[in-house]
């Protein structure tokens, strides 16, 4: 009965996103205020069933209904009771159902958080968002509906993937999703702002906290995406090129290019089509990565299991959205005017290359990516395009962005002196240029761990920098609490995703440069080194789990023949999926981690065991979280909290009536 | 205080941070250096460094033994090629059909840079002219612009 | 304003390469053996460990070689059409018992039913790697000059045989 109720929500849910995407459009353009009020609560109204959808889905999964197919696919009662929940995402079809709950989710929010702006831009807003969500709940209740039953119901569910069954990959889904996803809602400002003819410094002002929160979330979508593979694929690799990896990193890319360059259209009122062009690109490439993933066009350690039809469907509905929404930015952009004026060096320019780079390396992932299915498709033979082709192409394309990270924020808006950018950084360089000096003369290090540790020494002083520049040039009175509490959020915001950036990557370069690994075939009482840590095989014991069998190993770790770690790798055997998984044992470290994983038993009884240190591994992650940091605190910023906003604009016209002439100076 | 903080941090770093030791060019390494350039073929989309399939495990002895034997690198991954074609390399060969692939993205960059060269200096040429709505909009958002400096 | 096309045109283009390629399989890979000769070989027959075999005998004849073994479940799936196909005399199928045990090759053989001519034995599968094999079972078509015409992936189903064996077959009799 349950699965029905959802089953019927989300109908409902579909004939509401029917209305809420062509009434509202349609009223705002006949200024119909009856049509354009449909939008909130058709809004509200969806995500009230889309909820209770996701929530049919949930009970069936928590109460083991394994009449349901999906259920019976990724559960099993002997599944503990919050993987039974996660599995609600496990495969394709709840996944889809967590996106469009995602997007009723973002929606609703926009009808909230938009009381400020005019009823026909929220009525487009809403409008566009709606045309989505029909797509998808289309697509998800005529190619792959969750809530499809099998007669007869089975005794028990084929349990949920091993891989799966781990707390990262609880919040990994929901948090990538709120990214992805979450670049909707800039497309849909975009797309309203061209229908409207009107693209100003307030609609950047409007989209740009969206635009911050889905990036942030994204970008803690992609480490834990990226932190979870480390830990949980058992050989201690952390990103690896990948087609699914890639669906995420280039709207991650192009949207760092897009919050870049809202910054200017809402300063400056510049790059105006650009930045449309990037919100419609931004979001192109999140349903591209949908296309790629649940299509089966390209191989990935993530396929869900494919099917041309729903292949069909998606790329129809990719064919209508992105093909539209550049349609009509072809056709409404040549109206788009200039803004304002900046010269050959300046903010602007800084933050306009900042974005070329930042679209040249979407570009190249984005070629890399389907590189293999554009010379299959032509006939002109089967290749492979892997990390090593993107780890050569990608270094070179980013040492200019990571160079000119740091100069940016110094250059002043409008109009900078070159020399006066020079002055204030010139001990930053210094001391950098002599750090790498040093450090090729006196480390026998590669070139290219220098390269790196050189960039991000010089994104983090420089950065460091420019805020102790900053914080002296406050008023001298202050405390240096008032100090820095007078910046506003959204400069600490730059301040620290640009540093997270240094952090990183000090976490790759040391890890790719410096890691050690060895493949070890081992028996109780061997000992195999990796790096100065050695590594002793003490004990072998069988270990029973919930739905899993397990073989568990110890290992002492000693360096310098002192004891430092005790680790328990362990390989285990999920017994209803029947399929093995590798649970490495890391023992994690401020300067790195060591890492044990048991690949397998051979014949004769022992084991192939891999040993690993991976120095700095964890700046990596590190840096991420800094780097959301940033997002967030970018995206808090007063002057997008409504509240204050309203107040703030009530004393500013007060002001106004009082000293004219001082508002307009 | 810039001076003394950064001589003192290069120090640290360069005494503490990365003194590690560098590993010898030992058969191993080379064994992984050769791995991390080949595709594991049954696997979905893995090196055979990575992979711990039956194959990939087979592959890499192929590896270890014959750099033992003396080949180079090269002559190993030519040794793949011969049996496994083209597909078993992850860094794809760099031929007429790989052209866009290993070109496109250094292309792509300059000629964004030409592009955007051009264009900063058509815009430092450009007289805008407004309209009389668009200066009265100005003048809005320089109002509330400077409002917001106050809080700034 | 043609510039502002630009976006729409890429994206037309990428739509394009997105629709070829739901038609196309990405886990279908072409072997580089086509059309080069069979790498030579000699290793001992699977039922008679004296007895060596190498792709040589096989001169002058149109043959296949089926690579298998005991471990494989495909294998199992595909042996009754193997069987079959044998029944009917068309060509000498050689089976390959790749990275196997002897015992349980012949075991294997012994419960199924033998569809080979004779069956070699590749205890460490180098022979396999010398061949490109990465899936078991694999099935290669040998001309009679001993230049391998054509490399299936897979089980060996009836459609297969007809649609693609028995033609190439056919036509390399004739040659």
């Amino acid at each position: 009965m349950v699965p029905e109720l959802g089953n019927l929500s989300l109908i409902l849910a579909l004939c509401i996103a029917c209305v809420q995407s062509i009434l509202p459009i349609v009223g705002s353009f006949r200024n119909n205020t009856r049509w354009i009020a449909v939008a909130r609560p058709a809004a509200a109204a969806q995500c009230l069933l889309i909820t209770f959808a996701f929530t049919a889905l949930v009970y069936s999964f928590i109460n083991n209904d394994f009449s349901v197919s999906y259920v019976a696919a990724n559960s099993n009662s002997l599944l503990p009771i919050y993987y039974r929940f996660t599995g609600v995402w496990g495969g394709h079809e709840g996944s889809l159902l967590l996106w469009v709950q995602i997007l009723a989710f973002w929606t609703f929010s926009v009808s909230i958080f938009s009381r400020q702006l005019p009823n026909e831009t929220v009525a487009r807003v809403l409008g566009v968002m709606g045309l989505i969500s029909v797509g998808f709940l289309s697509f998800m209740l005529f190619t792959s509906n969750p809530f499809d039953r099998t007669f007869p119901a089975l005794a028990d569910g084929r349990d949920l993937n091993p891989l799966l069954q781990d707390f990262g990959m609880i919040i990994h889904p929901p948090l990538l999703y709120m990214g992805y996803v979450g670049f909707s809602v800039a497309f849909a400002f975009a797309i309203a702002a061209l229908m409207s003819g009107q693209l100003d410094a307030a609609w950047a002002r409007w989209s740009r906290p969206w635009t911050l929160v889905a990036w942030m979330f994204l970008t803690l979508g992609i480490f834990l995406g990226s932190f979870w593979a480390y830990y949980e694929l058992g050989w201690g690799g952390w990103w690896f090129w990948d087609a699914v990896e890639n669906a995420a990193f280039m709207p991650w890319l192009v949207g760092t290019a897009l919050i870049h360059s809202l910054a200017v259209t809402e300063k400056r009122d510049s790059f105006k089509s650009w930045t449309v062009l990037l919100a419609i690109i931004a979001f192109s490439l999140s349903l591209l990565g949908t296309f790629l993933v649940r299509s089966g066009v390209l191989t990935s350690v993530h396929a869900f299991a494919t099917d041309p039809r729903r292949g069909l469907f998606i790329l129809l509905f990719l064919a209508i959205v992105i093909g539209g929404s550049l349609t009509l930015y072809a056709w409404r952009a040549p109206k788009i005017g200039l803004g304002g004026k900046f010269s050959l060096f300046s903010r602007e320019s800084m933050l306009l290359a900042n974005n070329v780079l930042l679209f040249v390396v979407a570009g190249t992932v984005f070629l890399g990516t389907l590189y293999p299915l554009f010379l299959d498709a032509l006939d002109l033979g089967k290749i492979s395009v892997g990390p090593p082709y993107f780890d050569t192409v990608f270094v070179p394309l980013m040492i200019p962005v990571l160079l000119l990270m740091a100069i940016g924020p110094f250059v002043s808006w409008k109009n900078a002196s070159i020399e006066a950018v020079l002055y204030r950084l010139r001990w930053i360089a210094m001391g950098t240029l002599l750090f790498s000096i040093i450090a090729l003369l006196t480390q026998q290090t590669s070139a290219m761990v220098v390269l790196g540790l050189t960039l991000s020494i010089w994104i983090v002083f420089a950065t460091t920098s420019h805020v102790v520049q900053r914080l002296r040039q406050a008023s001298a009175g202050d405390s240096l609490w008032k100090r820095i509490s007078n910046q506003p959020r959204s400069y600490w915001g730059m301040i620290f995703a640009h540093a997270g950036i240094g952090i990183f990557v000090v976490g790759v370069t040391l890890v790719k440069g410096m890691e050690t690994s060895s493949d070890v075939s081992m028996r109780v009482g061997d000992s195999a080194s990796a790096g100065a840590y050695n590594f002793t095989f003490t004990e072998l014991k069988k270990v029973e789990g919930p739905n899993y069998i397990a073989a568990r190993g110890t290992f002492e770790v000693t360096q310098d023949d002192e004891q430092i770690a005790t680790m328990h790798p362990e390989k285990r055997f999920y017994t209803v999926q029947k399929m093995p998984m590798t649970e490495a044992a890391i023992d994690r470290g401020f300067t790195g981690d060591l890492y044990v994983s048991l690949s397998e038993a051979t014949k004769d009884g022992a084991w192939v065991v891999r040993v690993q240190h991976k120095p700095f591994v964890n700046w990596i992650w590190a840096g991420c979280l800094i780097i959301a940091l940033g997002g967030f605190l970018a995206a808090s910023d007063r002057r997008y909290r409504i509240g204050l906003r309203k107040r703030e604009e009530a004393r500013t016209r007060t002001a106004e009536t009082l000293q004219p002439a001082n508002a307009i100076s | 205080m810039h001076r003394s903080l950064l001589s003192a941090i290069t120090l640290i770093l360069v005494s503490y941070g990365i003194s590690l030791p560098v590993a010898a060019e030992s058969l191993e390494k080379r064994v992984m250096q050769v791995a991390e350039e080949l595709r594991c073929l049954v696997c979905q989309n893995q090196t055979i460094a990575d992979s711990q399939a039956d194959l990939a495990i087979d592959l890499k002895n192929q590896v270890r033994e014959k750099l033992a034997q003396g080949m180079t690198e090269k002559e190993v991954i030519s040794f793949m090629v011969q049996r496994y074609g083209d597909f078993v390399l992850y860094r794809p060969p760099v031929k007429s059909t790989t052209w866009v692939l290993w070109f496109g993205p250094f292309f792509l960059l300059l000629s964004g840079f030409i592009f955007l060269f051009i264009k900063l200096r058509q815009r430092q040429s450009s007289i805008e002219i407004l309209s009389a709505a668009e200066i009265a909009r100005a003048a809005e958002l320089l109002a509330e612009k400077s409002s917001l400096k106050e809080f700034q | 304003m043609k510039r502002f096309l630009l976006p729409l045109g890429i994206f037309l283009i990428v739509l394009f390469f997105l629709g070829a390629g739901l038609r196309l399989n990405p886990r279908e890979i072409p072997s580089p053996f086509i059309g080069k000769a069979a790498p030579p070989f000699t290793l001992t027959q699977l039922e008679e460990a004296k007895n060596n075999f190498s792709p040589q005998d096989m001169h002058g004849k149109v043959w296949l070689l089926n690579v298998w073994a005991s471990w494989c479940a495909a294998c199992r799936e595909e042996h009754p059409v193997l069987l079959d196909f044998a029944k009917r005399g068309a060509v000498p199928i050689v089976g390959l018992d790749y990275k196997d045990e002897r015992q349980s090759g012949n075991k294997w053989l012994a419960q199924f039913g033998n569809p080979y001519q004779l069956s070699v034995f590749d205890s460490d599968g180098r022979v396999g790697i010398d061949y490109g094999v990465y899936g078991v079972p694999e099935t290669f078509v040998i001309d009679k000059q001993g230049v391998i015409r054509m490399k299936h992936v897979g089980p060996v189903t009836p459609a297969v045989i007809k649609e693609k064996l028995l033609p190439l077959i056919e036509e390399l009799n004739r040659a």
